[in-house]
């Protein structure tokens, strides 16, 4: 059939336009769209993942905040109990050392009352035998200015000589 | 904004039915004056219209480009066209330049055929197609810029510029808008739908060449349906070009492994490997074959058909006036809706012809990734 028949002029021309458009597109228009729509695609899909990135650094940075919100927490929990304990403890030992300085005083009081007491004592008896024997040179002198006396004094010195 | 549709839809329509009355009324006017009827004894042609030479007229190229016939005081048909410049090339006498309308007197041969006065030594004879021969019998090849070459031209020259005024809106940057965003729905779908699926990883590289067939095509189909238009992408020197440059592309870019596979099908006895030889060259063949043929043959029938169903209200208003005045209202309803097909067709047919040469140029790269990796594994296990 004559429809079927291509003409030589049209094949030549339209492969002469074909040809034309393509490689003039390809250069002023495909060439330029596809690199920007190329780029966009990039530009979005890079962002979302800086999106995303961020997003799962600010949640790691939370984390990392509360992590370290219940660190002092504990911290501070511990530092208090520690504070605690330590004012528990100093004042033991003061409450202990008072009582023992307390005791070595009283101790102390003590021996130096039972010292004084003891020289006191020594010092009245002192006094005491001075002042008896005072008293009995007194009676003795007074005794044996008689005669009487001696004699009396002499046996009854014999009698404990005898005696023993 | 439906409504203003619909009314240049019908201003289209009812343009292109003025264009077939017109056409017509030449078509029936000439055989009365003709003698020599007989020879083309067309069942149509007694009543005074032949639909084959009306309906063919218009889907076949010109070397002019007929808008419509005025009928003068006289009754004579004077066909009001745009004479378009005639390139030929004849054997032995070199290159000839001049314009289509010296050839301005018709008459029918003895065949029927329409012939045109002599010119320069030549004469268009006028079948189907037009063709322009010597009288001297020399060879004559036809360089012409006919109708399709011109609507062609326009087309290309639209796509030119749509294109290139839409990409240099990338260099400002910014988000996309107007005509630009709709352009980029389509490269997108282009270049996710048709040429990564197909081509894989190589796909960048074809993306140029696909989206060039897809917009010629288009804008070719669209403007061949505007009324008055060229029947460009219904021809099959057109449809075969592009063809040929899809399986040209193919051809260059196949690789060892399609061609391994095509001529040594592994692991086949020998008489089945012969046989499958054979058909898979010829299913090579038949490839770019399939493509022209299938471009042609819809836009073709899309034309006919529409220029056929205008065409009944003709037919019937032969048998009758009344007929044929009632037969408009069903004949403009039926070609409206063809109309709106034909614009679907348009586009789908722009996208299989793309998808298609993505298919066949997938079908000769690929495997080449597979056989690397093989050959990989191969060596490995070698060593």
């Amino acid at each position: 059939m004559d429809l079927l028949t291509p003409e030589l002029g049209l094949f030549f021309w339209t492969l002469v336009a074909f040809l034309a458009v393509f490689l003039i597109l390809k250069k002023f228009a495909w060439k330029p769209i596809l690199e920007s729509l190329g780029e966009r695609e990039k530009g979005i899909a890079d962002s979302i993942a800086t999106a995303e990135r961020v997003r799962n650094e600010m949640s790691q940075l939370k984390a990392e905040n509360e992590k370290l919100l219940v660190q002092a927490r504990e911290e501070r929990t511990a530092m208090l109990k520690e504070a605690k304990e330590m004012k528990d403890r100093i004042i033991n030992e003061a409450k202990d050392q008072a009582k023992t300085e307390a005791n070595k005083i009283i101790v102390d009081a003590q021996l130096q009352i039972t010292q004084q007491k003891n020289a006191a004592i020594t010092a009245v008896k002192n006094e005491i035998g001075s002042m008896a024997i005072e008293v009995a040179g007194r009676i003795l002198r007074k005794q044996l200015n008689a005669a009487e006396g001696q004699e009396a004094y002499m046996k009854m010195l014999a009698e404990d000589i005898k005696l023993n | 904004m439906s409504c203003k549709r619909l009314l240049s839809l019908f201003i289209l329509v009812f343009g292109l039915s003025g264009i077939v009355n017109s056409s017509f009324a030449q078509a029936a006017g000439k055989p009365e004056n003709a003698p020599s009827e007989g020879a083309a004894p067309a069942h149509e042609e007694k009543k005074g219209i032949n639909i084959t030479e009306l309906v063919f007229g218009h889907v076949s190229d010109s070397h002019e480009w007929h808008l419509f016939s005025l009928k003068k005081e006289n009754g004579e048909e004077k066909p009001i066209a745009f004479p378009l410049p005639i390139i030929v090339y004849v054997q032995g006498q070199g290159l000839k330049v001049f314009s289509a309308s010296h050839f301005e007197e018709w008459h029918k041969d003895a065949d029927g055929k329409k012939i045109s006065n002599e010119y320069e030594g030549l004469y268009i004879e006028k079948v189907m197609k037009e063709k322009i021969l010597a009288t001297d019998g020399s060879k004559v090849y036809d360089f012409s810029l006919t109708k399709n070459v011109l609507s062609m031209l326009i087309g290309v020259a639209l796509l030119l510029w749509a294109m290139t005024s839409a990409a240099k809106k990338y260099k400002s940057k910014g988000a996309p808008k107007g005509f630009q965003n709709g352009l980029e729905v389509i490269i997108i779908f282009i270049r996710d739908e048709v040429a990564k699926p197909n081509l894989g990883h190589k796909y960048k590289r074809f993306m140029p060449l696909l989206l060039t067939i897809f917009f010629f095509i288009w804008i070719n189909n669209l403007l061949g349906l505007l009324p008055g238009g060229a029947n460009f992408t219904g021809n099959i020197a057109v449809t075969a070009c592009l063809a040929l440059i899809a399986f040209i592309v193919m051809m260059a870019n196949s690789n060892k492994h399609f061609w391994g596979h095509l001529l040594n099908p592994p692991n086949v006895p020998f008489l089945v490997k012969c046989l499958l030889v054979l058909i898979e060259v010829m299913s090579l063949c038949i490839k770019p074959v399939a493509l022209m043929i299938r471009l042609f043959a819809n836009m073709l029938a899309g034309h006919i058909v529409i220029l056929s169903v205008i065409c009944l209200i003709f037919i019937f208003a032969l048998l009758n006036v009344y007929v044929g005045g009632g037969f408009v209202i069903v004949s403009l309803a039926f070609s409206i809706f063809m109309f709106f097909l034909e614009l679907l067709v348009a586009v789908i047919q722009a996208f299989i012809f793309a998808n298609l040469t993505a298919v066949f140029i997938g079908q000769a790269i690929e495997g080449d990734h597979d056989h690397d990796h093989a050959e990989l594994s191969e060596s490995v296990m070698g060593h």
